[in-house]
């Protein structure tokens, strides 16, 4: 029975998980830059050094780290490592659709996700700080749902 | 937009054996029918008119007082000033007694009259407020200040005028701080501007170096605390008006913003973000103790202080989103009291205690609500593309608040104005600033 019912459970998974990946192909095509709500294009990024991206995004609300994310973060731990005498300031930001105090709490909690992480991954605390800037410096002004996932972001930036 | 369909007539009760008030204005609902008003020019005899002029460089003294009157009067939506052509009486001759059947014929239910004298170097306004229909004066009084404060005389007979009509005190002679803005979206230059209630008397108190945001009055109007990133380090300020004296307020090992006084002026209240978690704290401005009120791993921020000081409103994502909650000022009895569809933040004690405004968004848009201070009675006054953070007027009628308009992927089209609007959901108007306008803040009455 139980064999039963789980198989019958992954036929159910994989036929749900062709239709997901369908309708992702399908809103592939409208915008290849947003996934989940979060920006995966690369318009904006700018390098701390050859492939190392310097910033990671998030969805709205959100300060989770996406798979993509700690990609970016792990190869910043690499570089800093690398780089020892380098510190950084990881500068968090929202998008501009909330109010102006939550937002620079939003930013400070997602600037200090992306810290965590590095921290995790060996680089010592007292190479890092971390500014929020709430919605106050947007990298794109458009008032849209891709602008928007550009500025949701935690964007690590050389302090020395 | 949601409005309350309460009725809109204009009340106005006649009692014509009584003494007391004759005229009376409801200023509980919306009004679509205002009380015509006829507030003719101030008197001044030449030789009054021509040592102000020197003095002020102002020709027509009398005429820029009841202009200043008029427009305080019609911007409540409570009253229609009637036109000036109209008057059949000469302003010298109104003031000493009015032919009321002339001010009757073009109308007018109340009038307003009054003269402007220079003696000694200091101006002396006197002014009556009239009953038309009753035939009788109903407010008698007179001011004396130096020729350079003449505007502030106007508002204070606007709220003498205002508190004899409606029976609650007026809101005109208040200022407004607020955050001025210029530049594009993604360099955003912002400075603190302080300005007269009705937008005159401009006066920016920051160069815009840094970036500073969410200025508050405290009691007496003369202190302000705000958010500054001077020497890119945000922290909580407190700022003379007078002497232009700033101080980082506490020593906070990280963010500290949303900023308040309390009540009594002899502390700030505020968020202090460490780790990625806010949390309120208080700082006792006269002896430097810190207290933590809160200690959530959530965001806890935006708080206010109830009137008398023993509650605390504030915004938390606690719940899992921003929801507004209410708790003793010690921190104990946290209860959330917004349950409506979607997220609310900036809440804001009304002045009269009775109520908490927010900002609510909900589907892409965004609301300015009140809602009683238990959550009950929640109703939306206004609802747009993007609005936030309003404040009270003293009286508690009132609410300013900013509003941002959408822009194109350029960043054009992008405008932050204030605008306000009435408790009753009516009487909705943009509050004309010299530049792009924020986070408006409005002080108490200046003169009592």
């Amino acid at each position: 029975m139980i064999f039963k019912k789980s198989t019958y459970n992954l036929i159910l998974a994989s036929i749900f998980a062709l239709l997901l990946s369908a309708c992702a192909q399908q809103s592939a095509k409208i915008d290849s830059q947003i996934q989940g709500d979060v920006y995966t294009g690369t318009d904006t990024v700018e390098y701390l050094a050859d492939g190392v991206p310097d910033r990671v995004f998030f969805a709205t609300n959100e300060s989770v780290l996406t798979t993509a994310s700690r990609d970016t973060l792990r190869k910043q731990a690499a570089w800093l490592r690398k780089n020892s005498n380098i510190n950084v300031v990881l500068e968090g930001h929202a998008d501009e659709r909330g109010t102006r105090e939550y937002n620079l709490a939003l930013g400070e909690r997602r600037a200090n996700a992306a810290k965590d992480y590095l921290m995790t991954y060996g680089i010592s605390e007292n190479r890092i700080s971390v500014i929020s800037y709430g919605k106050e410096r947007p990298v794109d002004s458009g008032s849209n749902p891709l602008s928007w996932s550009k500025n949701r972001r935690s964007v690590t930036v050389k302090a020395n | 937009m949601r409005k309350i369909k309460l009725a809109i007539l204009l009340l106005i009760i006649i009692f014509p054996l009584k003494a007391s008030a004759l005229i009376e204005v409801d200023i509980t609902r919306g009004n679509l029918n205002p009380l015509p008003i006829a507030v003719s020019a101030l008197y001044s005899d030449q030789e009054t008119s021509e040592a102000l002029k020197k003095e002020i460089k102002i020709d027509k003294i009398g005429d820029e007082i009841s202009s200043v009157i008029e427009n305080n009067l019609k911007a409540t939506g409570l009253f229609n000033p009637l036109e000036k052509k109209a008057f059949l009486q000469k302003p010298d001759v109104a003031h000493l007694k009015p032919r009321f059947e002339d001010w009757s014929l073009i109308k007018a239910q109340a009038l307003i009259t009054g003269k402007v004298e220079f003696r000694d170097d200091r101006v002396r306004v006197e002014f009556r407020l009239w009953d038309v229909l009753a035939a009788r004066e109903m407010l008698a009084l007179a001011f004396t200040t130096t020729p350079n404060n003449w505007r502030r005389i106007g508002h204070i007979i606007s709220d003498k005028i205002y508190e004899r009509l409606t029976g609650e005190k007026g809101y005109f002679d208040t200022r407004i701080i607020y955050v001025s803005e210029e530049g594009p979206k993604t360099k955003r230059v912002k400075k603190l501007a302080i300005m007269d209630q009705d937008g005159f008397n401009t006066k920016y108190l920051t160069l815009g170096n840094e970036l500073v945001l969410t200025p508050r009055f405290n009691p007496t109007n003369q202190m302000v605390t705000y958010l500054s990133y001077f020497k890119n380090l945000p922290r909580v300020y407190l700022l003379d008006i007078e002497t232009g004296i700033q101080e980082v307020v506490g020593d906070f090992p990280g963010m500290t913003f949303a900023p308040r006084f309390s009540p009594d002026g002899k502390k700030i209240i505020m968020s202090f973000a460490k780790d990625g978690n806010s949390d309120i704290y208080t700082m006792n401005l006269e002896n430097r103790i810190v207290e933590r009120i809160t200690n959530h791993p959530s965001i806890d921020t935006s708080p206010s202080y109830s009137p008398d000081g023993k509650f605390i409103t504030f915004n938390s994502d606690r719940s899992g989103y921003q929801q507004i909650y209410v708790m003793k000022s010690d921190g104990s009895k946290v209860k959330r009291i917004s349950f409506g569809n979607g997220l609310y933040g900036t809440p804001v004690w009304s002045p009269r205690g009775d109520l908490i405004a927010f900002t609510k968004l909900h589907k892409g848009k965004f609301y300015i609500g009140v809602m009683r201070t238990d959550g009950t009675g929640e109703r939306l006054l206004t609802e747009n593309y993007y609005q936030e953070a309003p404040s009270w007027s003293p009286n508690g009628r009132v609410l300013i608040f900013y509003r941002e308009t959408k822009s194109n992927s350029d960043g054009e089209g992008f405008s932050a104005k204030l605008w306000s609007i009435d408790l009753t959901g009516y009487n909705e108007r943009q509050v004309i600033t010299e530049t792009d306008a924020s986070d408006p803040s409005w002080s108490s009455l200046l003169s009592n």
